[in-house]
């Protein structure tokens, strides 16, 4: 079937942190990295933060092109490093508000060790982390954080592995916020982004995320809304929840909400100035 | 009244020591590093001079992330450099790749160790400079610079922030731990002697500022984040716009771009150190301490009466081909000395072009040449 109809972009509210010419973005339809970079933008915009220096720094993968469409200062770097090339920025001008804005892949497999060490240093940055259980760039292979027995490419009879809990993971290595929400918690997650971005310090969020083009699809939810309403009907919400319970299994409840939120010291030191 | 943090005058220091002074003199207040033997000095006295002089120093967790913290600090506005060997140097290929798509100024040091692997800590080898022209996967050009002492570590560290400045990409100190960890006598000039490259600033507003839109000398303007220019960078393959263009066209436009703006400025980098080559019959073609260690071997060849020449290769990377060329014409020979199984001496015999033979010289590491083997191979191409 042939079609000529162009899609009219604009008039959009988000419009305004939005390189709409590089519309429509890329993303599968069912996909939550469109939800997810709404309530970001929606946090930013509500917590009043001076675009002009507000930086999104993403690495590879779906998740890493989000960078490519938010009209700030933005950076799309390499694989996992996303958060060395954020340290090295904010310490250079600390006025800057960082937003890292990647994936499980990105940020818990190729770029772990960083992801453990800006959380051990507590650089003041927000991390958004968007868990959609798979690398979905590359076409649905095994990733940390697919659950045991979870199907995909490259774990045809389901996986052996046990994967990462984020949260125990980033709240050991001395995150001092970290919540997780999922793309079925539109609101919670807006107001978890605007909390993180008004505290110094590294501060992370899980957002679990539909991919039904490879997960759902090889997990028995092979559609967006099928994904959305498991997330809807088996979330818990457990503010402070021991991070040992935190664990996704297949088939079984996903325990969200706020699960620490604490001060202390951060880098840059307090003072800091342009350079120093 | 001197700059904070600023010194000058006569001091006795390590080429390692040297480095950092001259990072400092040239305006770098950012250094993230990972501790490897033996370029560990340059990370201790960053981290002692840099906040002394109003910088910041941090130990990443690996040298990827070293390498990625020097082009955020660059990206925030700063002059930011890494120090490393061998293995860290592998490290870092990833973020140089990065650093040369996203045209980001900054300066890497591998003071080099012999390889392969963790090979000999921490042992002199000169072995990464082909890895230094080609580490990092896709066609880009390079710039590398190659210090003979503690003095030239300094003055050549300023050059590189210069030169990263001018052309938009890291450029490597390729020096080695024999003259980093050498001590001599360092001039250290007042900062008015001391000429620095500013950086190239956009000077259109924020509004009409495209990231990659280059000047004559296909140099494209710089802004960096937090200054209102909204900009986007990636390390696809992109647009003048900074946007990812996913086309052979796109790729032909930047990759081209990429090397051209080295390749066509080659006079403007290339530097060499010359002696006695006119009426030579044999030029001993080196670099870094195996240059030092020929010029022994040639007041040796003197001695006997032969007509021996040095060319020092300054700048190592772009390679002076023009210049070998013309002395190949006139020469019987090259002979090159260097710590490794040929590395330089390849791209010598590319440049001769069959006018004058190329022998190599080759040294696995570890130490550095016995002139007298240098001297053999003199005679042996004299001969």
């Amino acid at each position: 079937m042939k079609t000529d109809i162009k899609a009219e972009i604009g008039g959009h509210p988000l419009d305004e942190f939005l390189r709409t010419d590089r519309l429509p973005h890329i993303w599968c339809p069912g996909c939550g990295l469109g939800t997810v970079l709404g309530a970001t933008l929606r946090a930013i915009d509500r917590t009043g933060l001076d675009l002009d220096r507000t930086v999104i720094i993403s690495g590879i993968g779906c998740t890493g092109r989000a960078a490519g469409y938010v009209k700030l200062d933005s950076f799309h770097v390499t694989h996992g490093r996303a958060l060395p090339f954020a340290t090295g920025l904010k310490l250079a001008n600390p006025e800057l508000k960082i937003i890292v804005f990647s994936g499980d892949g990105d940020l818990a497999a190729i770029g772990g060790n960083h992801l453990i060490h800006a959380a051990r240093r507590n650089v003041d940055m927000t991390v958004v982390c968007v868990n959609n259980f798979i690398y979905g760039m590359t076409g649905g292979q095994l990733g940390p954080t697919t659950p045991e027995k979870g199907r995909t490419t490259t774990s045809r009879s389901g996986n052996a592995e046990k994967p990462f809990n984020l949260p125990r993971l980033v709240g050991a290595a001395g995150a001092q916020y970290v919540a997780r929400w999922t793309t079925a918690h539109v609101w919670q997650l807006e107001r978890a982004f605007v909390e993180a971005i008004d505290r110094k310090g590294f501060s992370f969020i899980e957002v679990i995320s539909p991919c039904p083009t490879y997960f759902g699809r090889m997990n028995e939810m092979a559609t967006g809304l099928e994904q959305m309403r498991y997330y809807r009907y088996n979330s818990v919400v457990k503010h402070g929840a021991n991070l040992d319970d935190l664990d996704i299994e297949l088939n079984k409840p996903i325990v969200i909400g706020k699960f620490i939120d604490a001060r202390r010291v951060y880098l840059p030191a307090q003072g800091a100035a342009r350079g120093k | 009244m001197p700059e904070k943090g600023r010194i000058s005058g006569e001091f006795f220091l390590s080429g390692d020591e040297a480095c950092a002074e001259g990072a400092i003199a040239a305006g770098c207040r950012f250094f993230a590093g990972y501790p490897i033997t033996p370029a560990t000095e340059i990370a201790e006295t960053m981290s002692e001079r840099l906040p002394e002089a109003g910088g910041t120093y941090i130990q990443m967790e690996d040298e990827l992330g070293s390498m990625a913290a020097v082009l955020g600090a660059s990206w925030g506005g700063v002059k930011a450099m890494t120090a490393t060997s061998g293995p860290g140097f592998s490290l870092m290929m990833e973020n140089i790749g990065l650093g040369i798509m996203l045209e980001t100024p900054c300066v890497v040091v591998d003071m080099q160790r012999a390889g392969p692997s963790t090979g000999l800590p921490t042992l002199v080898g000169q072995a990464d400079m082909m890895q230094a022209r080609w580490g990092s996967h896709g066609s880009y050009s390079i710039i590398a610079l190659s210090p003979s002492s503690p003095q030239e570590v300094f003055d050549l560290t300023v050059k590189a922030f210069n030169l990263s400045e001018q052309f938009r990409l890291p450029v490597l100190l390729m020096s080695e731990e024999a003259i980093g960890h050498m001590y001599e006598k360092v001039t250290v000039p007042p900062a008015e002697a001391i000429k620095l490259t500013p950086r190239r600033r956009p000077n259109v507003p924020p509004q009409e500022y495209l990231p990659y839109v280059p000047d004559d000398d296909l140099v494209p303007a710089m802004a960096v984040a937090g200054e209102g220019y909204r900009f986007h960078v990636t390390g696809l393959t992109h647009d003048e716009r900074g946007y990812p263009a996913n086309t052979a066209e796109a790729q032909d436009r930047l990759v081209r771009r990429l090397v051209d703006k080295i390749e066509k400025n080659r006079d403007k980098i290339i530097e060499t150190a010359e002696d006695g080559i006119d009426g030579a019959d044999i030029v001993v073609c080196s670099y870094g301490i195996s240059a030092r260690v020929s010029a022994i071997a040639i007041e040796r060849a003197r001695a006997l009466g032969m007509k021996v020449g040095l060319l020092r290769l300054v700048a190592v990377w772009p390679f002076p081909t023009e210049k070998i060329r013309q002395i190949a014409a006139n020469v019987k020979a090259f002979v090159v000395p260097e710590i490794n199984y040929g590395q330089m001496a390849l791209e010598v015999e590319r440049a001769a072009c069959g006018q004058a033979k190329t022998v190599l010289v080759p040294h696995m590491g570890g130490a550095v040449h016995n002139p007298e083997t240098i001297l053999d191979a003199i005679k042996r191409a004299a001969a």
